[in-house]
């Protein structure tokens, strides 16, 4: 059976007429280099991002102000924000799908290559443009990324850059979205049914769902902040007969769903890297379906528990008390079913399944945080804290971004051929996770302790905390270098590898070689391969 | 010992650190670890529903942090576990922990709706204050009694939170938590806050007190609190919403004194406000009548 694919795979190699040099990234039609793109982007982001929380960091290290005026950290938490959300893990989740849907599919490439192209091309554009922001009259926006009016009406000459650059992510996350849609459900091979799919892959389907239905509305929101800032429009002024709480309601209303866009690939990854490293199937496939299908449907009616504080009536705060807290079902279900793979399994300790593991302990506990900010009166006393600040940053960094490395670090040798410095990695992990938990684990006491959020100085009682989460910061920041130094090491000299790089891997990307060919499954898998490649 | 020993070990330890928790000392920075019980009945409640919630959260954990533990340490390759590839679903154990979670969520949502419907009631207050807030500070009217005035941070927190100023914060006192004129509040009394925005979203914030409202510019939103009987003192809060340039330098100071005190406090302060403008009036009515 392996023939005729490494037939069709030399033979297509000879015909490859990829083009060379600079044309064949700009011209990208192929979804291997499209997504080498995007991570290759996503990774840039990533440090320009972090780069800003260490700006932060250092100002709060110690009380006082020692370093940068207040507006500018205020810009620093706006940038921060942005460039992470909108430039660093989505771009990198959609890099992730690009390589792996097509393959995992049995796909030879995604439906809409040329829109794949332009989805990506617009990120460096949008980007340029925002980080520029930081270089005109005024300064680069510094109303939070939440952007509510009336104080991002208040933004100097980078209000417009924002406002488009936000339009430009949008439609490239649209766009992106449209093409995962079309390619899962017209290009699967045949016998791929749904249902035996890797959840990767129903992630991202769910995910793309969402953002087709979301991303528009918030461009519904910042194209109102534009029309009130230059054309008149009194949408959010209070003295027009307008709202400055619909605002916060249209934007939450894409902001809820936009948070789980962000997580639910990394359910994805961790779904698939659990069972090879504890070479057991999933436990429950169809539950883990319904439940990321379940939280896709639930993060749509819980938006306004990002609001509690902004007067709203009585029964509408008990209806997104409960909706919130219910919430938590679904997503514990998957936990418990993560763990219960894992029971009675064989387990192995390899990089991806390290970062999958702290993804589990950690992501549950920015879960728990998640739990107590949905009870309403105690959410009076959490709102605009650090409190709030650890919670989404324990979801956020050891959830999401752990996730995708762990995604990384799963498929990196399927991508290069060659196996990387698993020694290295594992120092890369032991440092991130200790320094994350100095990073952000004090934060959960600075807000309980009533230090506020978005402040570039505070009391002097909230010292000792900050401190020691600055010095996560610094520990955390530099451990990341390890990151791109492992990968850059292991396409120069890593040890080349077969197909399965795991021994517990399955799934069709296993069953094509490493690296895969230009263009994979020209021919698409027989149903024996698909059978000994599926999910469960 | 066996590993079981000492996990259970462990656990209890740590649970005992974590039942010490005090609740929010304002002394030293390490001290600082969790909420303030506050000095209102409401303040009190929330505290306990943060609490009750914690620990909830914590046996949670206990459980399921214990089981992956247990399967790092007893199901691994290298100790020859070998896997139980049958073990694929098993839907009684999947509803057991479905339906478990759900009657836990529903055990706490009667005390959290309770204690919010008792927050939304701000009928039958004793006294109403106007805040507003704007950029950066606060602004407190007693309605019907005359008496307005402005809250700013003070100067020697102003002062030394400039950039670059030399001055060492500890030096201060109270730093950035000192403001110029406090808001004077009796206790035992139930205080309804009508609070605005003049320019953008800001938010009161008072942890003591358990109370926390946006400040929104052309929307009045209410909020209310009872100090307990009896308590006296000075309570500090924050802005609670980002609000431009000096968020983080726009506190609030409650001064909270005795129902006899406070009248006396308002009725000088209502004639001091009152001479205050009547000067300014008549000079104004002479000048009007000379030209």
């Amino acid at each position: 059976m392996a023939e005729p694919q490494a037939h069709a795979a030399a033979h297509a190699d000879e015909h490859d007429h990829k083009p060379h040099g600079w044309r064949r990234w700009v011209y990208a039609t192929n979804h291997k280099d499209i997504g080498t793109m995007y991570l290759v982007f996503a990774c840039t982001m990533f440090f320009i991002g972090g780069a800003m929380a260490m700006v932060i960091r250092l100002e709060l290290f110690k009380p006082g102000l020692q370093f940068v005026d207040p507006q500018f950290f205020n810009s620093m938490t706006t940038m921060h924000a942005l460039i992470m959300i909108f430039g660093a893990v989505m771009p990198g989740w959609t890099g992730l799908a690009n390589w792996m849907i097509p393959m995992q599919v049995g796909a030879p490439d995604m439906a809409l290559p040329r829109l794949n192209n332009f989805s990506f091309w617009i990120l460096p554009f949008a980007f340029t443009l925002l980080i520029s922001s930081l270089f005109v009259p005024g300064g680069a926006p510094a109303g939070g990324w939440t952007m509510y009016p009336p104080l991002i009406l208040q933004t100097g000459a980078s209000f417009p850059m924002l406002i488009f650059a936000v339009h430009l992510m949008g439609a490239s996350s649209i766009l992106g979205a449209i093409n995962v849609v079309v390619t899962i459900m017209n290009m699967r091979a045949p016998g791929m049914t749904l249902l035996r799919m890797p959840l990767f892959v129903w992630s991202w389907l769910i995910t793309a769902y969402l953002l087709i239905a979301v991303m528009p509305v918030l461009a519904g929101a910042v194209t109102m902040l534009l029309t009130d800032h230059f054309f008149g429009t009194t949408f959010f002024t209070a003295a027009g007969g307008g709202d400055p709480v619909m605002f916060q309601h249209i934007f939450w209303f894409f902001g809820h769903p936009e948070v789980y866009i962000l997580i639910l690939p990394a359910f994805g990854i961790v779904s698939e890297i659990i069972p090879t490293f504890s070479r057991k199937p999933l436990f429950g496939y169809e539950t883990m379906v319904y439940a990321v299908a379940s939280i896709a449907f639930l993060s749509f009616i819980v938006w306004a528990h990002h609001m509690f504080t902004v007067g709203m009536p009585l029964a509408a705060q008990l209806f997104f008390m409960l909706s919130t807290m219910l919430i938590a079902v679904p997503t514990g279900v998957k936990v418990f079913n993560w763990t219960a793979t894992m029971w009675k399994g064989s387990l192995s300790f390899e990089p991806p399944m390290l970062f999958a593991l702290a993804f589990l302990f950690l992501f549950t506990i920015g879960g728990f945080s998640g739990l107590m900010l949905a009870m309403v009166p105690a959410d009076y006393q959490y709102q605009d804290t650090y409190f709030v600040v650890a919670h989404f940053h324990y979801v956020l960094v050891p959830g999401a971004i752990f996730a995708m490395m762990a995604g990384v670090y799963y498929w990196l040798p399927k991508w290069t051929g060659r196996m990387y410095d698993q020694k290295l990695a594992t120092w890369h992990f032991w440092l991130s996770t200790i320094f994350v938990n100095v990073l952000f684990f004090p934060q959960h006491f600075l807000g309980l302790a009533g230090m506020p959020r978005r402040i570039p100085d505070y009391a002097v009682q909230f010292t000792d905390w900050n401190m020691v989460s600055s010095i996560g910061a610094f520990g955390f920041g530099l451990s990341q270098l390890l990151f791109p130094y492992i990968i850059i090491k292991c396409i120069r000299a890593g040890q080349p590898i077969g197909n399965r790089a795991w021994e517990g891997a399955h799934g069709l990307e296993w069953e094509l070689p490493s690296p895969p060919p230009y263009h994979s499954w020209t021919t698409p898998p027989s149903d024996a391969v698909i059978a000994r490649g599926a999910a469960h | 010992m066996s590993i079981r020993k000492t996990l259970v070990r462990l656990a209890l330890t740590a649970a005992a650190g974590v039942l010490t928790l005090p609740a929010g000392a304002e002394e030293s920075g390490w001290a600082q670890l969790n909420m303030p019980r506050g000095v209102t009945d409401i303040s009190r409640k929330i505290y306990a529903l943060h609490m009750e919630i914690f620990w909830i959260c914590v046996a949670i954990g206990v459980v399921v942090f214990g089981a992956m533990i247990w399967s790092l340490i007893i199901y691994r390759k290298s100790k020859g576990a070998v896997a139980d590839t049958t073990m694929v679903h098993n839907t009684q154990v999947e509803i057991v922990w479905t339906v478990i979670p759900v009657i836990i969520l529903v055990v706490m949502a009667v005390p959290a709706a309770r204690t919010l419907i008792e927050i939304e009631d701000t009928t039958k207050t004793g006294l109403n204050i106007k805040v507003t807030g704007f950029q950066w500070g606060w602004e407190y009217e007693y309605l019907d009694e005359g008496v307005t005035y402005f809250s700013h941070l003070d100067r020697a927190s102003d002062a030394a939170r400039e950039l670059g100023s030399g001055v060492d914060p500890t030096t201060v006192p109270h730093y950035l938590l000192n403001v110029d004129h406090p808001l004077v509040v009796p206790n035992g009394v139930k205080v309804r806050l009508l609070i605005t925005g003049a320019d953008v979203i800001h938010s009161w914030w008072v942890k003591d007190l358990g109370v926390k409202k946006d400040a929104i510019p052309g929307f009045v939103n209410e909020a209310w609190f009872k100090v307990d009987d009896g308590w006296t003192g000075l309570l500090r809060g924050n802005c609670a919403e980002l609000c431009g340039r000096d968020h983080g330098f726009m506190p609030i100071v409650v001064d909270v004194r005795s129902k006899a005190d406070f009248d006396t406090w308002l009725k000088s302060t209502a004639a001091e406000q009152k001479q205050a403008a009547a000067p300014a009036a008549s000079a104004a009515t002479t000048t009007t009548a000379s030209g």
